[in-house]
């Protein structure tokens, strides 16, 4: 059932697609890993917009159910992806990923 | 066949995953409660290889009554069987290759069996995936596992560095595969592989769309088979993760993301393989030119096997690129020699570096044949078929994969395909040379001998690679049999 005066499906997407981009964008020119790591979180959450936009023009609820595998999928990756910058953090005192790189040949 | 409540036959095409999961929770219960207080922990060393070897043979029995599985969730059948007893082999043999190592750095402890354990539960589950919501799980289960073994020596800054890099580029990948099955999903209204097959044979469904999310989804699964141009993770995740699991993550998880690769591109997308395939050309062309030459140049022994597994992704990408059943059989073949040499080499190279890994130089390889004849000897066989030389399993790999390149009329990509290999004999070569030839260095003769265990996972990794090279034909007529996808 379409609500009368609804915001189109395809305007979720392009939204999403945005996201997306952000995401893409932020991970390749930020430079804090911390953010880096909140531009890929962005990219999932993109990707999640697409799944319930795609889901409500399906009619089908699906597309809804694999939110929920995207989010503990992205929760646990939070997990350990915070675990592995605070040890880095902890041999480096910094959080500038330009720092990262004693692996050189 | 749409049935509510799963059934028991669910369970058995689902059962080495149970087996691995099961195990591994039970290897961290264990944890505390087991230990001399001198850093060993054997029983979980046992329990860990009782557990794989468990789940293997619950592998080969699901085969015996193949089908789908969960309402088409997963899928039983002998490419992904090949591949779930290909990974779990990969894992067994790292155990015994690991343990030296991890007694070494006073690291053996529950936790680094029930990572590797869920790992390959992951990976398992990654061979048998019928859709596309589990094999983005299968996937993730594999690859957070992965992330923490690559920095499992806390203390170590190289071993950090190498997770936090796998971390954000795997994770960055994700990215891109997930939106590009979000979009499958709106455009085919499916994320059953075969659903999606039918659809897409139908017609109908909007080619520039289409294109763009297979496109995204390519750009994944390159990343997880490290396929240039999407390799740069790899170097410096190799080098700088403990030996063992550089050894692990450059066969096991790289098998399981071919499994997937070629079960996607030739199911789902079969229908637009002219499409896909002058992409694929290239990225095989790059990803072998990109490894062997960057190889070249390398003095450090675990950044130039590196590059060298960056080149032999090339290879089975090209056996990808030949979109027929006997590339697809190459690729299988191709994937399971290469697994056993490379946990192989990874273990000798574990064994030289000695604690801390100090000596991962190609020149602290020297006079190794004069000191330790075995861990030479071995090594010569795990390069001599990374070469491809006859009489191992490299030879028929190579073999196989040119051939069904050049079944499928990919003349050009065979002759730069045989060059490169050419190119890559040299640096292998470099190092049989240095272990046969040289005055034995500091680190070669600071060595001590290495345990039994160790001893047998080279024997065994060596030993495959003959077998292998010298009768080739069950396992390839076995592939033969399993390539064919539906």
């Amino acid at each position: 059932m379409m609500l009368p005066n609804a915001v189109p499906v395809s305007w979720y997407l392009i939204l999403s697609a945005i996201l997306f981009s952000m995401g893409v964008a932020g991970f390749l020119i930020r430079r804090n890993i911390i953010t880096v790591f909140m531009c890929i979180e962005l990219m999932l959450n993109a990707v999640n917009l697409s799944f319930v936009a795609f889901s409500y023009e399906l009619k089908k609820i699906d597309g809804q159910l694999f939110t929920f595998f995207v989010m503990v999928v992205a929760a646990a990756e939070a997990a350990v992806g915070l675990a592995i910058i605070l040890t880095v953090f902890r041999h480096r005192m910094s959080l500038e990923i330009d720092d990262v790189s004693s692996l050189k040949n | 066949m749409n049935s509510l409540f799963p059934t028991s036959a669910d369970f058995i095409r689902f059962a080495p995953e149970i087996v691995l999961t099961v195990v591994g929770t039970l290897l961290m219960l264990l944890e505390p409660l087991t230990g001399d207080g001198k850093g060993e922990k054997p029983q979980l060393r046992w329990l860990a290889i009782a557990g794989l070897a468990l789940a293997m043979a619950a592998a080969i029995f699901a085969y015996g009554d193949p089908g789908p599985a969960f309402n088409g969730m997963l899928l039983v059948d002998g490419f992904g069987t090949f591949f779930s007893v290909l990974v779990i082999g990969t894992g067994l043999l790292t155990v015994f290759c690991a343990q030296d190592y991890l007694i070494r750095e006073k690291q053996e402890n529950g936790e680094f069996y029930a990572l590797l354990l869920f790992s390959i539960a992951g990976q398992c589950i990654m061979a048998t995936a019928n859709e596309l919501i589990i094999l983005f799980i299968g996937l993730e289960i594999s690859s957070i596992s992965s992330y923490i073994l690559a920095g499992f020596l806390r203390e170590d800054r190289r071993s950090n560095e190498s997770a936090l890099k796998y971390f954000l580029l795997g994770s960055f990948a994700t990215g891109f595969l997930l939106y590009g099955v979000a979009w499958i999903y709106g455009l085919t209204g499916s994320t059953n592989l075969a659903t999606i097959q039918a659809t897409l044979a139908a017609g109908g469904v909007n080619p520039r769309l289409l294109a763009l999310s297979a496109a995204l989804m390519f750009v994944g699964f390159a990343f997880k088979v490290s396929a240039a141009p999407f390799q740069v993770w790899a170097p410096d995740v190799y080098q700088g993760a403990p030996s063992p699991v550089s050894a692990f993550l450059s066969a096991g998880p790289k098998a399981a993301a071919f499994a997937i690769f070629l079960r996607v591109f030739t199911t789902a997308f079969g229908s637009m393989a002219d499409r896909w395939a002058p992409v694929f050309w290239g990225s095989a062309l790059l990803t072998m030119i990109v490894g062997n030459f960057a190889a070249l140049r390398q003095d450090n022994i675990k950044r130039m096997l590196a590059y060298s597994s960056i080149a032999h992704a090339g290879y089975v990408m090209v056996a990808v690129t030949s979109h027929s059943t006997v590339g697809t059989a190459a690729a299988m073949f191709y994937l399971a020699s290469y697994a056993f040499v490379n946990v192989g080499a990874f273990a000798v190279v574990s064994y030289v570096a000695a604690k801390g890994e100090k000596h991962v130089g190609i020149g602290d390889f020297a006079g190794l044949a004069a000191r330790q004849p075995l861990a030479a000897l071995v090594m010569t066989i795990f390069f001599t078929s990374l070469i491809g030389v006859p009489l191992t399993a490299g030879f028929f790999g190579k073999f196989y994969i040119f051939k069904a390149a050049l079944d499928a009329g990919m003349v050009w990509l065979t002759v730069l395909g045989l060059l490169n290999s050419a190119v890559a004999a040299y640096y292998y070569l470099r190092v049989i040379v240095v272990m046969y030839t040289h005055e034995p260095s500091v680190a070669v003769n600071e060595l001590e001998p290495a345990s039994s265990g160790l001893q047998f996972g080279w024997v065994a990794a060596a030993a495959a690679t003959l077998a292998l090279g010298i009768f080739p034909s069950a396992l390839l007529e076995f592939a033969s049999r399993a390539a064919i996808l539906r």
